[in-house]
């Protein structure tokens, strides 16, 4: 603990601006994870009213709330403000705030780079923001951006292309980031295959980022030409091909997706050994699972388009690659269960919704497998049941796992225990009106209803009720949090270093709160 | 095809029929009327069951777990974190599973591109925001109408009562003969466009500036009704698909019928051959 006093004392003695300026010109790891954390709940809780208006209009047949062309832009603006404004920056928080902490570094490799990649998102925030204020309003092409649809828009469309390149070099520099701490920084022992899960799944997602962010940069970089500088890479009265985009944002868009879930699997590999006081099960076949997902989320992303009209081998392809990520998939799942079999188990709300994620992510995969089988997602691509599918694997997958590990680690951030009570009590509030949404969505699919629609017939009109009744719950089910976190930072019971009983690793032998500056002579692990 | 788990689909059709007024698709596919729609019909109930039977399976494990496992009931925890026999088993079973489920999805892949030998081939092109439909062979060749959604705007506003087919209604539909392979050739004029009918097992995309193509067979007669199923801007959500099949003899009538209307209305179009054309019609 020497290490620590000494840091503690360094931390008085180093001259650092003071209020606002504090936080703009801080290279902290810690304070650029907390503010990370904020800026993502902040676009959550923007996305989410976003959703609530959409469902509200489809509470009921017939255009009562908004007019067909401003919901579109609601949908399109809530899938892209929660995938990159909420999602994927709440993660790079966590990966901030956590991986030093785990690895027993002092910091991020690259401070100052790590205070630029997140003060790069509130630019990019309000680009894609405010481009519901200008003439013609946001885009309206779907979170997808598809070529022609995309170059027909208004200017909110070049402003959204804006806001995705300055978001994907935000990505890009955190994901470097990411890399080298892993791999530089670690505590002398730590040795590769020590790290903690969490670690393991943000180095090969980091990868991912670096693989795919600049596909996508590339792909809205053609629109913007196409739109703009008369070229005609989506046109085919120009020699293009619509096709194209699709084939380019998918490469992009299916490691997106486990970008996205990835480090949500870290999570929860390190909340359930914890709360079963059981190491995890499996650890190396964890590690190989994670790689091999990674590796074969680069050979599905036509899986996206059956109905493009791919020809008959190329369907074959893409549906057997798809198939195959069940195997890594369902390992993971196999071995959590396993982790919890025969443990000493207790139910705190971190593992409530580890325990949740499991449990309703696992419902996710099964339809994902069910959508794999070409013949049958013909049946299914662009209803409501793709919207069920990935909003499972979304929200009670990523978004669970993120609500898992703030409950697992806000005491050793806040140096407070959160009320245990209020947490409980979001986990049931977020899991039973999650379900009420979402699972009447899978209904309304195979009846027959597309996605991205403002209007219905009345044939589906009872569960589109349900799923607006729920989804309104969802949502103001999340203020609870809102209410736990700012009780927690305010004060509470005082947190011991090690506050949960089975918890193991680095980060729980620093004090909570932790210290301004930890482990700034390394540990040694053995 | 024969399907064991009918009944326990049927059962759940009954059940939600309660409620609602009657509808045939409540809780899954809707009845298919083509062979390609019944094997996915079919392929699904068998997913579904497999699914199920798996959920029971892993979940029953981690609730009696939760349940059995509690440090409240005085579990003590055990140690072990690796059993090689135990991975490799829950490696290779589900391998095996998803070979089982790959078998008949890739016979169904191969019949559905299979667009050979057609009696009728029918260009559907999408416009923003209405559906244009060229006969282009066999029975009814020359035949070509747009169709457009016939739902009246105070219906959708709420000044008036909803129909039953609200959304679902054009004022052309498409009109085939039972029993008929129908191949139809999908383009796009502006936006990409999906023309789906969900009986019958058919959704392809329509591509500005190339043609798709995609088939299907109805074997019974009726109005079967769907969308545009791609994102093509702001009245995607009002561009409808009907198909109406129809016996041969109703077919061949509307054949002539159409003729004839495409005569008279080819009048002012083409002035030069009015006279011809007018004493024709």
């Amino acid at each position: 603990m020497s290490a620590v006093s000494h840091s503690l004392e360094h931390g008085h003695h180093a001259h650092q601006p003071s209020g606002l300026m504090r936080w703009i010109t801080t290279t902290n790891h810690k304070d650029i994870g907390s503010m990370y954390l904020i800026f993502s709940f902040i676009m959550f809780l923007s996305g989410g009213v976003m959703a609530l208006t959409i469902r509200a209009e489809l509470f009921a047949p017939g255009l009562q709330v908004v007019q067909p062309e401003f919901f579109n832009q609601l949908t399109t603006m809530h899938g892209l403000v929660m995938v990159f404004g909420a999602i994927m920056p709440a993660f790079v928080g966590f990966a901030n705030w956590q991986i030093p902490l785990m690895i027993g570094a002092s910091d991020m490799a690259f401070a100052r780079m790590n205070n630029w990649s997140f003060w790069l998102l509130p630019p990019a925030a309000l680009l894609l923001l405010g481009s519901f204020f200008v003439p013609g309003g946001a885009t309206a092409a779907g979170w997808t951006l598809y070529a022609p649809l995309s170059v027909q828009m208004g200017m909110g469309m070049d402003l959204t292309i804006f806001a995705v390149h300055i978001m994907g070099i935000s990505s890009i520099m955190g994901a470097i980031n990411i890399v080298v701490t892993i791999l530089n920084m670690r505590a002398p022992g730590m040795t590769l295959m020590k790290m903690p899960l969490f670690c393991w799944t943000w180095l090969i997602t980091a990868y991912l980022l670096i693989a795919v962010m600049p596909v996508l940069a590339g792909a809205v970089t053609m629109i913007l030409t196409d739109r703009h500088f008369g070229t005609s890479f989506f046109n085919a009265a120009g020699g293009g091909d619509p096709v194209l985009y699709q084939h380019v944002f998918w490469f992009f868009g299916h490691p997106e997706v486990y970008i996205m879930i990835l480090p949500a699997f870290g999570i929860v590999s390190q909340v359930i050994p914890t709360f079963a006081r059981k190491p995890l099960f499996g650890y190396a076949s964890m590690v190989y699972a994670t790689a091999s997902i990674a590796i074969l989320s680069f050979t599905v992303w036509a899986h996206h388009m059956f109905t493009t009209g791919l020809p008959a081998a190329g369907q074959l392809f893409f549906m057997y690659a798809t198939m195959l990520i069940a195997v890594p998939t369902g390992v993971k799942v196999f071995n959590w269960v396993a982790t919890m079999w025969r443990g000493s188990m207790t139910f705190e709300t971190p593992m409530l919704f580890s325990v949740g994620f499991l449990f309703v992510f696992t419902m996710g995969g099964f339809t994902g497998l069910i959508c794999a089988i070409a013949p049958i997602d013909i049946q299914l691509q662009d209803t409501y049941y793709v919207v069920a599918h990935f909003h499972y694997v979304l929200v009670a997958g990523s978004l669970f796992a993120l609500f898992s590990g703030a409950y697992y680690w806000l005491p050793k951030w806040t140096g407070h225990m959160y009320d245990e009570k209020l947490g409980k009590i979001h986990f049931w509030c977020s899991i039973v009106f999650f379900n009420i949404t979402f699972f009447p969505m899978h209904f309304l699919g195979l009846a027959g209803m597309p996605r991205r629609i403002p209007d219905y017939n009345p044939m589906f009109a009872d569960f589109n009720l349900m799923a607006s009744i729920g989804a309104f719950g969802f949502g103001f089910s999340q203020l609870i949090f809102l209410a736990v976190v700012v009780k927690c930072i305010r004060g509470g019971e005082r947190a011991a270093a090690k506050p949960w009983e089975g918890a193991e690793g680095l980060e729980w032998t620093v004090p909570s709160p932790a210290p301004y500056h930890t482990f700034e002579e390394p540990p040694v692990v053995k | 095809m024969r399907h064991t788990t009918r009944p326990a689909i049927s059962v759940a059709a009954l059940l939600a029929a309660l409620p609602a007024s009657a509808s045939d698709a409540r809780y899954n596919l809707q009845t298919p009327v083509t062979g390609i729609a019944e094997q996915i019909h079919g392929m699904h109930s068998w997913m579904l069951v497999i699914c199920l039977v798996i959920f029971v399976g892993v979940f029953g494990v981690m609730f009696w777990s939760v349940f059995k496992h509690r440090k409240s009931k005085g579990a003590v925890a055990a140690h072990f974190h690796e059993n090689t026999t135990v991975e490799i088993a829950w490696t290779v079973i589900p391998v095996l599973i998803l070979l089982g489920m790959a078998y008949p999805a890739t016979k169904t892949v191969i019949a559905m591109k299979d667009t050979s030998n057609p009696d009728i081939t029918i260009k559907a092109t999408g416009y923003q925001w209405m559906w244009g439909y060229d006969y282009l062979k066999g029975e009814g060749e020359g035949v070509r109408f747009f169709s457009s959604m016939s739902t009246p705007r105070e219906q959708i506003e709420g000044g008036a009562a909803k129909g039953a087919h609200y959304l679902l209604e054009v004022d052309n539909p498409v009109v085939v003969p039972v029993g008929k392979k129908i191949r139809i050739l999908t383009t796009a004029n502006d936006v990409i466009h999906a023309w789906w009918v969900p009986a019958f097992g058919v959704k392809q995309d329509a591509i500005p500036g190339f043609i798709r193509d995609t088939w299907f067979r109805a074997d019974k007669e009726g109005v079967y009704r769907g969308n545009c199923a791609e994102l093509c801007g702001k009245e995607h959500g009002f561009m409808p698909i009907e198909v109406r099949v129809v016996s041969a003899e109703q077919y061949a009538a509307w054949v002539a019928e159409q003729k004839k209307r495409m005569a008279t209305q080819a009048q002012p179009a083409a002035p030069q051959a009015s006279a011809s054309t007018a004493s024709a019609g």
